[in-house]
């Protein structure tokens, strides 16, 4: 069985390792300031679709990000684990895109990269926005099933996968159909390191944007090996090669705006100790419901 | 998100900062003949450092994040032997599934058979690295080396069968050792018999204290002439574990390198194959594993020196006491800078010989396809005699700096050092055995000792002073040669004494005082091209093997035959 498989990523602002310039004054991440990496949950997906590869002799695994041009390094650091290849989808209409503009773009890059789909694995959310909105939503525009918090794939047989996935309290195993759209949580087993052969093999792959300005593949170094070895070009596609519609692209597809951002800092006065007791319980409701916290 | 080759860039200056490093890419790449053929070969010597450099980087990654944090509990739980068979710590089947994945295997063999092409030099690095997040790890993942052996004397078709196996992950060991032979390995009674009926060689005794021992590919030095018992007796035959007949009886309870299983090996009628001629697995075959052990040992030392100083130095800027961190009591911080200058000047040592060996080994596997010229004949005479004669200096000198740094390490943690709780403690237990196995330090004066009465390296000496040097190290340079010429004075007087027995008593007084002055002088010229780096080490080490070399000169030039039999022990 040789399944075709997409692999969600996103390059993130290191917000694990913040330092005094994280922020800036009004608020916003600071990304020059932090480290860009691989998403961590994205890296637990790749493994998982790197365990079918290894099973199922003929699978292809290809990772699409959309970002900009240093986003391609998320793609080269994919190969070297093993993934076949990558797209980065890159362009200034795609900018500012929130999830539903973003779940917009890769669904429709995804139906003009691979048609025939079989699975489609992503991390659980990225460690910049947090929202786990971007999986799911790409399964919506798809129209196909989705099974979100994976943390293993059992097995893929007769068209059909069976997964076990993180629920509150435990685990459940789940079975779908073939073509999926698969979210993996950070507990799932960690991504296989960098194989060296690979490293040396795709070091120099490069995505178009990443070249120097004015600059075209013939004028690198060891310019013959771009023309000798596809591989070294990382594809880029832009919303016209995906035939995207720009209403739904970047920041006029998106719904969410962000309206300010406030610092919030806690004081111990505004804490309040409940001690589990059925009047504190009901006490609370009472007051989520009241101020239509919840309801 | 530690890296371990990453953070230490004196690492990555050892690789990059030699005149020799041109050379030993154009000879171990044999003028890029691989480049078409295999996606991952260089295009040219710079491609080819930007590859060593990328895969080091996966080596530090991977023993930062997974062989470093894992290493406090394989070295609790430590190998069991369970039926025969080894079973390691949970953890180090976590860290050989991660070097496995990352294809760290076979690191020098060429590519035809699967592995990376890399020079010595490189996987040196490697296992530096490696050792400094686990030096028990270390051991069981380096014994690949063993497959350099096999590729030099074994026949096309054996190297076929298990170079490729190798690269893919199979470990190795070399059964060498028996109850009644450790240094003297004339002694080996294992026996070698041929099966007439089989075709094939069989394998019946024992042996002790094997590292890895239930590995897949054994290469086992056995008694193939009956009623020999010497040395010329003894030949090399590969053993395979597929074809069974090799048992673990126990696994030794060591004081250090836990996760590295030690073991006594029963052979009932194992099926082995003879590798090379009869009657050389002694004098050429273990030669050649054992240099090449060696030099392994010298980077595991390093390592481990390298693992001392981060806790050394990680400690004592934590530790409060008077009201201020102990980093800033002078009593502390010298032995935190004794501790990095004897890393830095180690290390320098050992990436010398490391330089030397891949020269010679690049240029002998040259010779395996067509002749060499007379001027390559010239340069493996001379870059293999270097070799031989740094090998056991590294191996010793940076074995026994491993066991000084590991000491200093616990001192600087005082009473907490002593507590099973820091990592101080395994370091310190770890480094015991590196001044013992593969030659203990006394052996490998002995291996030493005819460089310093030939007087090559005086004659090494004699070149790096003739080597280029800031104006402000003049002072150093001044001090240095007046340590060459005690330390020329005093083989004089001992070759003058003409007595074999004083001889042996001033060796290793002798091949520490090489050692020191040698190590000076690498690290001098490391200060040259990169002061930032290097000065304070340079000025601390200059000071240490100054008063180093005194110590000696004055023990060796009070000594006379007379004195001799005080030292007589019988």
């Amino acid at each position: 069985m040789e399944l075709k498989i997409v692999v969600l990523a996103k390059q993130v602002p290191d917000t694990r390792n913040v330092g005094p310039d994280a922020m800036t004054p009004e608020g916003t991440v600071n990304r020059s300031a932090l480290p860009a990496i691989f998403n961590p949950e994205d890296l637990n997906a790749l493994e998982q679709a790197l365990r079918l590869k290894d099973e199922f002799l003929g699978t292809t695994v290809h990772v699409l990000t959309m970002g900009p041009g240093r986003a391609a390094e998320v793609i080269r650091e994919a190969m070297y684990r093993g993934a076949d290849g990558g797209y980065l989808l890159t362009d200034r209409a795609f900018a500012g895109a929130d999830t539903l503009a973003t779940s917009y773009a890769l669904a429709t890059a995804i139906k003009h990269v691979c048609p025939q789909v079989d699975l489609i694995i992503g991390g659980r959310q990225a460690i910049d926005g947090d929202t786990a909105q971007v999986g799911p939503q790409v399964a919506e525009k798809l129209g196909l099933n989705q099974v979100t918090y994976t943390e293993e794939i059992l097995s893929v047989k007769d068209g059909k996968i069976t997964v076990v996935r993180h629920i509150d309290g435990g685990v459940e195993t789940v079975e779908s159909a073939l073509p999926l759209v698969l979210t993996v949580n950070g507990s799932a087993a960690p991504c296989r390191p960098r194989n060296v052969k690979r490293v040396m093999k795709f070091k120099r792959a490069l995505a178009p944007l990443e070249l120097p300005q004015g600059q075209t593949y013939e004028d690198l170094p060891y310019a013959d090996q771009y023309g000798k070895k596809q591989y070294l070009r990382i594809q880029q596609l832009t919303t016209a090669d995906v035939n995207a519609d720009l209403q739904q692209c970047g920041l006029a597809g998106s719904p969410t705006k962000v309206k300010a951002v406030e610092n919030i800092v806690f004081k111990a006065k505004e804490s309040k100790v409940l001690t589990g007791s059925d009047e504190d319980i009901n006490g609370l409701v009472q007051e989520l419901l009241a101020s239509h916290t919840i309801g | 998100m530690a890296n371990y080759y990453s953070d230490i860039p004196e690492i990555k200056f050892e690789l990059e900062n030699s005149p020799l490093m041109q050379r030993i890419v154009e000879l171990k790449e044999r003028d890029f003949a691989d480049k078409d053929q295999y996606d991952e070969a260089p295009q040219d010597v710079a491609d080819a450092m930007d590859s060593y450099d990328k895969v080091l980087d996966v080596v530090g990654d991977i023993v930062g994040n997974i062989v470093a944090p894992n290493a406090e509990a394989v070295d609790a739980e430590g190998p069991h032997c369970e039926n025969g068979r080894v079973r390691y710590a949970e953890k180090t089947y976590e860290n050989l599934d991660a070097m496995n994945k990352a294809g760290l295997n076979g690191m020098t063999m060429p590519r035809r058979y699967g592995g990376l092409n890399l020079p010595v030099t490189v996987y040196t690095a490697a296992n530096e690295i490696v050792s400094a997040g686990d030096a028990g790890f270390e051991n069981i993942w380096s014994l690949q080396d063993c497959i350099e052996t096999l590729y030099c004397f074994g026949n096309e078709e054996q190297r076929q069968k298990y170079i490729p196996r190798v690269c893919k992950g199979e470990t190795m060991s070399m059964d060498l050792t028996e109850p009644d032979a450790g240094s003297d390995l004339q002694s080996v009674m294992l026996k070698a018999t041929y099966d007439e009926e089989n075709q094939c060689w069989r394998l019946n005794g024992s042996k002790r204290f094997i590292t890895n021992g239930d590995s897949d590919i054994h290469l086992v030095l056995a008694r193939s002439e009956a009623g020999t018992r010497d040395g010329r007796g003894l030949s090399m035959f590969i053993y395979d574990k597929r074809d069974g007949g090799v048992d673990v009886r126990r696994i030794e309870n060591k004081l250090g390198i836990h996760g590295s299983p030690t073991c006594e090996l029963v052979y009932k009628n194992a099926k082995c194959e003879l590798c090379g001629d009869r009657k050389l697995g002694l004098i050429k075959y273990v030669m050649s594993l054992m240099n090449g052990a060696r030099l392994g040992i010298a980077a595991q030392s390093v390592g481990l020196s390298q693992a001392a100083y981060n806790e050394a130095i990680a400690y004592a800027r934590d530790r409060r006491q008077f009201g201020k961190a102990i980093i800033e009591f002078p009593a502390v911080a010298e032995m935190i800078s004794n501790i990095k200058a004897r890393l830095d000047a180690g290390r320098a040592l050992l990436y010398q010989t490391a330089r030397y060996v891949d020269i010679y080994k690049a240029l002998e596997d040259i010779a395996r396809d067509r002749k060499l010229e007379p001027e390559e004949r010239q340069e493996l005479k001379k870059y293999s005699r270097l070799a031989d004669a740094f090998t056991p200096l590294a191996k010793g000198m940076n074995s026994e700096y491993a066991n000084q740094n590991g000491y200093d390490c616990i001192q600087v943690h005082g009473g907490s050092g002593f507590m099973l709780e820091y990592a101080c403690q395994r370091i310190y237990r770890d480094a015991r055995i590196t001044s013992i196995y593969e030659g203990t330090t006394q052996l490998q004066t002995v291996a030493a000792i005819r460089y310093v009465t030939t007087g090559l390296y005086s004659q090494v000496i004699e070149e790096m002073e003739q080597q280029a040097v800031l104006p402000e190290y003049e002072g150093y340079l001044t001090r240095l040669k007046a340590m060459a010429q005690k330390f020329n004075a005093c083989i004089a007087q001992v070759k003058e004494a003409q007595d074999n027995d004083l001889h042996d008593l001033c060796a290793r007084h002798l091949y520490e005082m090489a050692g020191d002055i040698i190590m000076s002088h690498l690290l001098m010229q490391n200060a040259v091209k990169c002061p930032d780096l290097f000065a304070k080490s340079l000025q601390v080490y200059v000071n240490l093997a100054e008063a180093e070399v005194e110590k000696h000169s004055t023990w060796v030039s009070q000594m006379t035959v007379a004195q001799l039999d005080s030292y007589r022990q019988a």
